[in-house]
């Protein structure tokens, strides 16, 4: 084990200033060059150049991908992988207090498995269970790494709101999954939901009013005792003072509509609709609002406001002026984003290049990180996937994936090191076999009086 | 009561001298743990004090004598986070996070409606004492005396903010205040759940929402403790606060426990204690050997104790089941943990969580030592450096002058399976075990009474 994790270390410690060059690949850089076959020369974690010929400095490991492929890191703008201890703050209709920055898991094994099919960012949400849900942030998926290490730096976090069946769910303890009679929970209803959103947000007013008198107070020079400070209102001030980005659940065009016009009467933006299936029928509206789409390729039809969906979503909004994308809101989805994204050429008739713009580019977009991630350009991250065919077809697989110009995945060591895994196993089960538990008789295991 | 009790012990032969006589053990090999081995020598308690220890220690006149030869004398052993003697309490420091945490204590509490959020104050008793709670007849007391307990830091282990922990001596005693070295020990704080969490089963139901919680709470008791004061101070004219005695619980603990078994939640908790700003002793440690909690342990200068519960295979699981590779490296290196960070100069302690058949917390100290850490090192483990963690050094965990009579004496090594514990001492007091009986199955765990345990 200890030298398994050395190893890791080995490979994930920086580069420093290194210089790696990817050669002879085709590259769908996303970006103002197009799609053309040539180099990317990478630094400091970072892209310095890229085109059909470049300068190789002395030095660089260079990367012979003749006959690969090349794509931006694939950015997942809907997803709940690596948390700890449940994604649902379910027990109340407001819980903006809480945080996915502490519960992050990065022993999550979904983090190596995004990677293996070429995700380097995601944007990680709390549920759908509250009209405001809790708060959420951009993750890079840099396998090995603690916590902290995880984070997209100069990302603007979020906040997760959720609108339809799922908010008002626990409101009806009849139909409701999970939710006991004696304990419903306002809402009931998609009037109930709007209701919460508004009543939070005129709290949120409130608290904003107090703490501005007391800033201004102290401005002046006094010394009031301050105001409570209370992690609920928080993060409703900072979506109020454009600090924080709303990413909101919804399906349903009327409930699209709805919470727009709440986000205008209390002067703040909606960032991204999620889900959004039916946003094809109100993408003028979404589009003049400013707001993202971040919709699947062709699931749904799993719960009533779910049926009226076409695969057609992604591509009909795009067309509207919509910036959109295709998450996954799943593990195992989350792997072949590439895949989603193609289907939107047959459905919709999108360029390869805007295909494949709804899984790097458009997500980045939406989530204020485009002048960092989301295409292979000069000055950008080096978040790098190489294929070693057509990243649009089914077929390929994901060889190598790079973040900030270090490298996360490599196919071909990961599998010329399953053997030794597997007898390491092997090893340790033998020796349980051998040693049978030591410390329990019943009487230890005492139960609590 | 206390003529019957003096009834036996002249029947029983033994020595019903005045409440000040002395007890002096001779010719014995004294562990001081302090200082060095004394190979032979005498130790002299009286009014539950060490009076004298050494060589040549005289022994007094109106001593009851006990010829120590062949026997071992060690300081007497400290459960560093413990229930015993606690009411309806679940096994203390199970805690993980989250999923697959504590069972719930099966105790009946009335059901409280469902917390709507922190201003409700959910699961928080931070006021409780665990001195207050103490149950003196709870059979453990005597059970852990068998394994050569003397001491335990003993908490309220129910809610997020359970609290207060209490020092006391496993006496058997009337009243319990007796058994009370320190009344409060600073809080204790978990994050599982008690009640039935999920949609409509109050706040908070996730681990987000516990942190959340937390936070809040001393957001709150800062807040609470600024428009206090100012109100102490010049109460004309200001608007009265209200009293909140969950956030002044919170305030008068001096330090809090906060739960970390995974690496991920051992820079978790080491990160939100920072946050918190409270002086913090981190608990479970299952992962405490991974070369990353040590690191950040390191850099946090942090105290921890370290469960004696080592994870094993489930006993009723099914032979063909398939652990992840990960939970088996857990299983076979949580118990090189001590070890661990004995060579990297973390400050820890042991602490029995849940197990209190001598025979298991023998068993499981041992394996600690057979993956590395030395009988030296296990015996500090559990007496100077719990009473070094939890500032009382200078009455407890070693056998010098002046210091609390707490010893055990053995014939042989105190943590080899085949030693015999002949007796021990609390405040003076002298305890004899009584056998213990063969392993039952499930079930049938009731400890024993302490026939022979005879207090002076």
């Amino acid at each position: 084990m200890k030298r398994v994790f050395l190893a890791g270390l080995i490979v994930l410690s920086p580069l420093g200033a290194e210089v790696t060059v990817i050669q002879n690949a085709t590259i769908m850089s996303e970006g103002a060059k197009g799609t053309f076959v040539g180099s990317i020369v990478v630094k400091d974690g970072k892209i310095t150049e890229v085109g059909d010929k470049v300068m190789v400095p002395p030095g660089a490991t260079l990367i012979d991908a003749q006959g690969q492929w090349v794509i931006p890191g694939i950015i997942d703008c809907h997803s709940h992988i690596a948390v700890d201890g449940g994604v649902n703050e379910g027990s109340v209709s407001v819980s903006s207090m809480v945080n996915i920055r502490d519960v992050i898991n990065p022993e999550d094994i979904a983090i190596y498995r995004a990677l293996a099919g070429g995700v380097t960012s995601a944007n990680i949400l709390h549920g759908s269970a509250n009209a405001i849900g809790g708060q959420t942030l951009v993750l890079k998926m840099r396998w090995g790494q603690d916590a902290e290490g995880m984070i997209f730096q100069g990302a603007t976090p979020g906040i997760k709101f959720a609108l339809g069946e799922n908010p008002k769910r626990a409101g009806n303890p009849q139909g409701g999954r999970g939710a006991p009679a004696t304990n419903a929970r306002y809402p009931a209803t998609r009037m109930g939901v709007e209701d919460v959103i508004r009543e939070a947000f005129n709290e949120a007013k409130a608290y904003k009013a107090t703490w501005d008198a007391y800033d201004a107070q102290v401005a002046k020079g006094e010394h009031p005792i301050p105001p409570r400070k209370d992690l609920k209102l928080e993060p409703l001030k900072e979506v109020l003072e454009g600090k924080r980005f709303v990413h909101a659940h919804c399906y349903r065009a009327d409930e699209i509509l709805m919470l727009i016009r709440v986000a205008d009467d209390y002067g703040f933006k909606i960032k991204t609709f999620q889900h959004v299936l039916e946003g094809y029928k109100v993408a003028k509206e979404i589009a003049a609002h400013g707001a993202g789409g971040s919709t699947f390729s062709d699931w749904w039809g799993y719960k009533v406001e779910a049926f009226d969906a076409i695969p057609y979503n992604a591509a009909l909004m795009t067309q509207k002026g919509v910036i959109s994308s295709l998450n996954s809101d799943d593990a195992e989805l989350m792997r072949r984003l590439n895949t989603e994204a193609a289907k939107a050429i047959k459905y919709g008739g999108l360029s390869r290049e805007q295909a494949l713009a709804l899984v790097t580019i458009n997500p980045a977009k939406q989530l204020g990180v485009d002048n960092r991630v989301g295409s292979i350009e000069v000055g950008k991250d080096a978040d790098i996937v190489i294929y070693d065919k057509d990243p649009l077809s089914n077929y390929s697989k994901v060889q190598k994936v790079w973040i900030d110009g270090n490298k996360y995945f490599d196919r071909d060591s990961d599998v010329s090191a399953r053997p030794s895994k597997e007898l390491e196993k092997k090893k340790l089960a033998d020796k349980e076999k051998v040693a049978p538990s030591s410390q329990g008789g019943a009487p230890g295991a005492r139960r609590p009086q | 009561m206390r003529n019957l009790v003096t009834a036996l012990l002249v029947f029983c032969g033994c020595a019903a001298a005045a409440d000040n006589a002395a007890i002096a053990i001779r010719n014995a090999k004294i562990v001081t743990v302090s200082g060095s081995v004394i190979p032979k020598g005498t130790v002299v308690v009286r009014n539950g004090l060490i009076q004298e220890v050494g060589e040549n220690a005289t022994i007094p006149g109106d001593a009851t004598v006990i010829d120590g030869e062949g026997m071992t004398v060690y300081p007497g052993l400290v459960d560093a986070l413990s229930t015993w003697g606690m009411p309806g309490t679940a096994a203390a420091g199970r805690g993980g996070t989250g999923r697959g945490a504590a069972t719930p204590a099966a105790v009946a509490t009335p059901a409280a409606p469902p917390a709507r959020g922190p201003e409700d104050r959910p699961s928080t008793t931070s006021w409780i004492k665990a001195a207050d709670e103490i149950q003196p007849g709870d059979k453990r007391i005597a059970t852990a005396r068998g394994a050569g307990f003397t001491t335990a830091a003993v908490w309220p282990t129910r809610g997020f903010f359970a609290g207060q922990g209490s020092l006391i001596d496993l006496l058997t005693g009337e009243k319990a205040g007796e058994m009370v070295l320190v009344p409060s020990l600073g809080q204790y704080i978990s994050l599982t759940r008690t009640g039935g969490g999920g949609m409509g089963g109050g706040f908070p139901s996730a681990l987000m929402g516990m942190i959340s919680y937390i936070r809040q709470i001393y957001l709150d008791a800062g807040h609470y403790q600024l428009v206090r004061d100012a109100y102490a101070k010049n109460p004309r004219g200001m608007q009265r606060p209200e009293y909140d005695r969950a956030l002044e619980g919170v305030l008068e603990s001096k330090r809090i426990l906060l739960p970390a078994n995974r690496w991920v939640e051992i820079d978790r908790m080491i990160h939100f204690a920072a946050e918190l700003k409270q002086p913090t002793i981190y608990y479970g440690l299952r992962e405490g050997f991974e070369d990353r909690s040590v690191k950040y342990l390191k850099d946090a200068n942090a105290t921890v104790l370290v469960s004696l519960k080592w994870p094993e295979k489930a006993r009723d699981q099914d032979p063909e089941a398939d652990d992840p590779y990960r939970q088996m490296v857990v299983r076979e290196k949580a118990p090189t943990t001590p070890a661990v960070l004995k060579k990297n100069g973390i400050k820890f302690a042991l602490y029995s969580d849940g197990l209190d058949a001598p025979r298991d917390l023998q068993r499981a100290i041992k394996k600690a030592i057979d993956n590395g850490l030395s009988r030296e090192d296990a015996l500090r483990a559990l007496t100077l450096s719990p009473a070094e963690i939890y500032g009382v050094q200078d009455r407890l965990g070693s056998i010098e002058k002046g210091k609390i009579a707490n010893l055990v004496v053995t014939k042989g090594e105190i943590f080899d399976d085949r030693t015999k514990i002949e007796f021990v001492l609390v405040d003076g007091n002298k305890y004899v075990p009584a056998p213990e009986p063969p392993p039952a199955g499930r079930g049938g765990a009731t400890a024993p009474t302490d026939p022979n345990g005879v207090k002076k």
